[in-house]
């Protein structure tokens, strides 16, 4: 697996910087969470990793951000290659109106897979890697959107996991979802762990400590978010280094 | 009490519009259902369309539409997908948006002069169901970009994001999640340009002309339905009769498309959910 690295990262729209100055290495099988207040450039942040920010007019990222030898800035990059290694599951599931088959099998034929038995196999064993299987397999062909928002985050999840990532940003994927079906999604985060790079912004500061394995935190510094502290997620808890991030994660306790 | 006077009102309003649509719609029918006949529908008209019946008109009504939906609908969807996907906030964008509701605005008859002098003359086509297709077709073209772009609009961000993310290419994501959900504004669109092609006069006066024997080609000058009224109830003294049983075709004509329109559309998407 490939380490993802970030070099002074900056985000602007427009003029405005969302976030500044980020550098951020992510072990690779490991889980980092990022947290902090709202507005301060998480999700921004993640947009950065698979070059959705292209899709954003007047957002321009600059400093760099290296997935192995890979230059992710780099302006001819192959996006779709890009975001067939680093998929991203956001915060409110977003399946397609097709039926739960098509939704793997869409993305999958845009890839180039297209052979009945190998769209079957892959089809069972990611709904099997998601725990979805025994409770889809009769109903492949009905409407995804028929399913139950916990169901929908595990489809989608498991369409992400079809095109065999070694990166998965998620954007809040559990903050959307009734306390059953977040904890559901909670375990299935911590079974990919072992296979996966996990990169997962929260603002579920409980749920960081139970399942990261590194935190990084930002902050709104001079007008843009900021990473002020990222380490092991027992010292950032127990032993912050920064008064913000002491008083953040002691607010939140209380 | 003023309650009560507002509502009465309101009631008063509402029936006497749904009033005004249900006389005509009953004098309509009224004077034009005993004219009604197979016969009616499968004959020429003779004697200036006193006698005989509607088949050349129904004909060329249905080439001149025809025409008119073939040109307009890949040129709509396309500028469509432009203005929603590619030029959202452009000045190119904004400037195209501005120029087709000025145009949605304009009347017909400066349409009709229009098609007169570039497809008729221009082009060559002279008096021709061709020709007045053409023109309907840059008449239909604002009402089906506008509801297009709209209905575009109105597919949910989050399915070009989760596209995008998954390494779709932007056409792809086109074809088989922006375009099929834009499907019920496309629908909108083809059925008031549809309605406002069909109940066209002044436009196709100057462009398919108004000959009424049976079209033998797209080259070949035809009457529409409207005109086919217009020239019985102006021009054909004993026509009336004549002229309402038009009328009441094409208004069944009208509900036909309508609903199915609505039908087609609806089983379009119920399709696209099942598997293959």
């Amino acid at each position: 697996m490939n380490e993802l690295r970030t070099e002074g990262l900056t985000l602007r729209y427009r003029e405005k910087p969302a976030f500044a100055d980020v550098s951020l290495s992510v072990r690779p099988g490991s889980l980092t969470a990022i947290v902090g207040p709202s507005g301060c450039g998480k999700t921004s942040f993640l947009n950065c990793l698979n070059r959705l920010t292209d899709l954003i007019p007047g957002a321009t990222a600059s400093g760099s951000i290296r997935l192995g030898d890979l230059e992710i800035l780099k302006p001819d990059l192959d996006v779709v290659s890009l975001r067939r290694r680093v998929g991203m599951i956001f915060q409110k599931p977003n399946p397609f109106p097709l039926s739960i088959r098509k939704n793997l099998e869409f993305p999958l034929r845009e890839h180039g897979v297209r052979g009945r038995a190998e769209l079957d196999g892959i089809l069972e064993r990611t709904l099997r890697e998601v725990g979805l299987w025994d409770e889809v397999k009769d109903r492949l062909g009905s409407s995804a959107m028929s399913l139950s928002g916990g169901q929908q985050q595990r489809l989608c999840f498991a369409r992400a996991l079809a095109l065999q990532p070694e990166i998965l940003l998620l954007d809040e994927p559990c903050s959307a979802l009734d306390p059953l079906s977040s904890g559901v999604v909670e375990d299935l985060i911590v079974r990919l762990k072992q296979r996966y790079t996990l990169l997962a912004v929260t603002h579920n500061l409980a749920q960081a400590r139970r399942i990261a394995d590194v935190v990084a935190v930002f902050w709104v510094q001079e007008g843009a978010g900021r990473l002020i502290e990222v380490g092991p997620a027992a010292q950032v808890f127990e032993a912050p280094r920064d008064p913000l991030t002491a008083a953040y994660v002691n607010g939140m306790r209380g | 009490m003023s309650d009560r006077a507002a509502a009465t009102i309101v009631w008063a309003v509402a029936i006497s519009v749904t009033g005004v649509f249900l006389w005509l719609l009953a004098d309509i029918v009224w004077h034009g259902f005993g004219q009604i006949s197979w016969g009616f529908l499968t004959s020429l008209p003779r004697d200036a369309g006193r006698q005989g019946g509607l088949s050349s008109i129904l004909v060329a009504t249905a080439l001149i539409l025809l025409v008119c939906m073939a040109a307009s609908l890949p040129l709509g969807v396309g500028t469509a997908v432009l203005l929603s996907e590619f030029s959202r906030e452009s000045l190119f964008g904004r400037g195209v948006r501005r120029s087709l509701d000025v145009l949605a605005g304009v009347p017909s008859i400066v349409f009709g002069l229009f098609g007169n002098a570039f497809f008729s003359k221009v082009l060559g086509m002279g008096f021709s169901i061709l020709s007045g297709g053409l023109t309907l077709a840059c008449m239909v073209l604002p009402i089906l970009i506008r509801a297009t772009e709209e209905g575009l609009r109105s597919a949910p961000n989050e399915y070009r994001l989760g596209a995008a993310a998954l390494g779709v290419s932007r056409t792809k994501t086109l074809l088989h999640l922006l375009i099929p959900a834009a499907i019920p504004g496309l629908m909108v669109g083809f059925v008031l340009g549809l309605g406002r092609a069909i109940a066209e006069t002044a436009a196709l006066l100057f462009t398919s002309g108004y000959v009424d024997r049976m079209p033998e080609s797209l080259l070949d000058s035809g009457r529409a339905l409207t005109l086919h009224i217009y020239d019985l109830s102006m021009n054909v003294p004993g026509g009336d009769r004549s002229a309402y049983g038009t009328a009441l075709v094409l208004i069944l004509l009208l509900f036909a498309i309508n609903s199915a329109a609505w039908g087609i559309a609806g089983r379009w998407r119920d399709r696209r959910i099942v598997t293959e």
